[in-house]
């Protein structure tokens, strides 16, 4: 995962970017079979402990997602968290700092 | 200390976020469970509404999508939604002629901005709904956005 | 997939328009640049650029050792602009090397592992190879492409690099000229680069290595030279042969003074 945090006046700028497949499960491979379905479901940005962006997602975000969002009430210093599940039960978190 | 997850994770996002915010539950504990099959196995715009809550949507120009009209590729879509509703709570990306309509929804928090970006993939050249909930009711605002074929790759 | 994208190709005889007869072209062009404009942010490169990093200061192999030691031309280790600078030729090995067979090369040779590990899975998403091309690349983002022309080798393999690009062969009797070397040509709605124009050479190779969104990778130049071959009709060139290291030589010299933005991101 990228993640850019940024204040900018009274916002918050940030943008993600995660590495996964997003694979929808209705793509086949060579031999003709189905590949089976491997997407982010959900997805939690906090700041601060305190959830300032959550999702539900489906197979038909992008390869390699990426989000834009911005929120109020950050400092420089603090710390963004990105953290996500998938149809798997795979996780990963991550956090930057606002600069 | 035991946590017991599996009662927690069925209740509200209130009490959810309460326990994140307390370092009892992290992020993704909260999440697991909860995820809205019905929603995301929608194909028709009626059964979304109707599992969304938002039968009775009323189309808005309080909306934006900002989009180019022509995407090159179908597989990545950037596609930016901005909602000027007050008490924005939600807004979900729902792409008409793709095989399940609902690609994405996010729960806006107070004090985030009811404007989002990101990609998408989209089967064909289809019309995209930006669907808000504001106050508990439904809006939306609709873009055609058209996917071109290719010539041998750039 | 594949096939219609060949069928397609084939069709570009009938297709091959020039680029100004798109009805209501403006709209068309103006749209599909705020597509490409959006695209820019967020580009999934940046990712494998991190891992590429993580390649280059990792120690791996039978010699345990980083890729830090690495001469892409400019010295070992320096990596501000070496991409800028490939293919080139090298003393140590005595051929003329693009940045794969060179990044091959160190890696066979400072870490002691396999041609066939350092170039595992070259054609498939996520290989090391494409995260170590991206990371390398990046170094010369800003920098201006200048082909070194000192050695009798590498004029050489400019020479048959044009060489290459002007011949007709193949089923279908193309050569690289046959798309790319005139003014305002698309395939669709696909600008075709101009090679035998130096600004347009540049606008194409200053984006290479790019994040392809249809393939959902970084493909490098040579991964997308092979690609233009295979769509020609052409045998298979192999991965890091002379043919793909020479045609390289001739389209950077062609872009000479362009400056590198890449990773770049496209369609």
């Amino acid at each position: 995962m990228k993640i850019r945090a940024k204040l900018d006046g009274d916002l918050v700028q940030v943008k993600v970017l995660m590495a996964h497949i997003m694979e929808t499960g209705l793509r086949k491979n060579q031999q003709g079979d189905l590949i089976p379905a491997h997407y982010i479901q959900q997805i939690t940005a906090t700041h601060k402990d305190k959830v300032v962006l959550s999702a539900q997602w489906g197979p038909a975000i992008s390869a390699n997602p990426f989000i834009s969002f911005k929120f109020k009430g950050g400092a420089r210093g603090d710390r963004v968290k990105i953290a996500w599940v998938d149809n798997k039960g795979d996780t990963r978190t991550d956090e930057t700092v606002i600069a | 200390m035991q946590h017991p997850r599996r009662q927690f994770l069925k209740s509200s996002g209130g009490l959810l976020a309460t326990l994140v915010a307390s370092g009892f539950l992290r992020p993704e504990e909260a999440m697991a469970g909860d995820w809205n099959k019905a929603a995301f196995e929608a194909k028709k715009m009626d059964d979304l509404l109707k599992v969304l809550g938002g039968a009775g949507a009323k189309p808005s120009s309080e909306i934006s999508i900002i989009a180019s009209d022509i995407a090159e590729n179908g597989a990545v879509v950037p596609i930016q939604i901005i909602s000027k509703h007050d008490n924005t709570q939600n807004i979900a990306y729902v792409i008409e002629k793709n095989p399940n309509l609902l690609a994405a929804n996010f729960t806006i928090a107070e004090g985030t901005l009811a404007d989002i970006d990101t990609r998408v993939k989209m089967a064909q050249t289809s019309d995209v709904y930006a669907l808000v909930k504001a106050n508990g009711k439904f809006y939306y605002a609709s873009k055609e956005i058209k996917i071109t074929l290719g010539g041998c790759g750039g | 997939m594949m096939r219609s994208t060949i069928q397609a190709c084939i069709a570009i005889v009938v297709l091959f328009l020039p680029a100004h007869s798109i009805g209501n072209d403006e709209h068309v062009t103006n749209e599909i640049q705020k597509y490409r404009q959006m695209l820019q942010e967020g580009n999934p490169a940046e990712l494998m650029e991190l891992r590429g990093e993580e390649l280059w200061t990792t120690p791996r192999g039978p010699q345990n050792a980083t890729l830090e030691q690495c001469d892409l031309g400019l010295g070992a280790g320096q990596l501000a602009g070496a991409y800028a600078q490939l293919p080139r030729y090298f003393a140590d090995t005595g051929k003329v090397q693009d940045v794969e067979s060179r990044l091959a090369y160190c890696v066979t040779s400072l870490q002691g592992l396999s041609v066939e590990q350092a170039t595992q899975n070259w054609f498939k998403p996520n290989s090391d190879m494409e995260a170590l091309v991206t990371y390398v690349a990046t170094q010369s983002k800003g920098r201006a492409i200048a082909l070194p022309l000192g050695h009798d080798k590498e004029k050489e393999m400019a020479a048959v690099g044009e060489e290459i690009f002007y011949r007709r062969a193949g089923p279908l009797d193309f050569s690289c000229a046959t798309c790319h070397s005139q003014p305002d040509r698309r395939i669709r709605l696909q600008e075709l680069p101009n090679f035998g124009d130096n600004k347009s050479a540049q606008s194409s190779m200053i984006t290479w290595p790019a994040y392809r969104v249809s393939q959902s990778a970084v493909w490098t130049m040579e991964r997308r030279l092979i690609d233009c071959l295979r769509q020609m009709r052409y045998p298979d060139a192999d991965y890091l042969s002379d043919t793909v290291i020479a045609l390289q030589s001739y389209l950077q010299q062609q872009a000479r003074g362009g400056v590198m933005e890449a990773p770049g991101i496209k369609r």
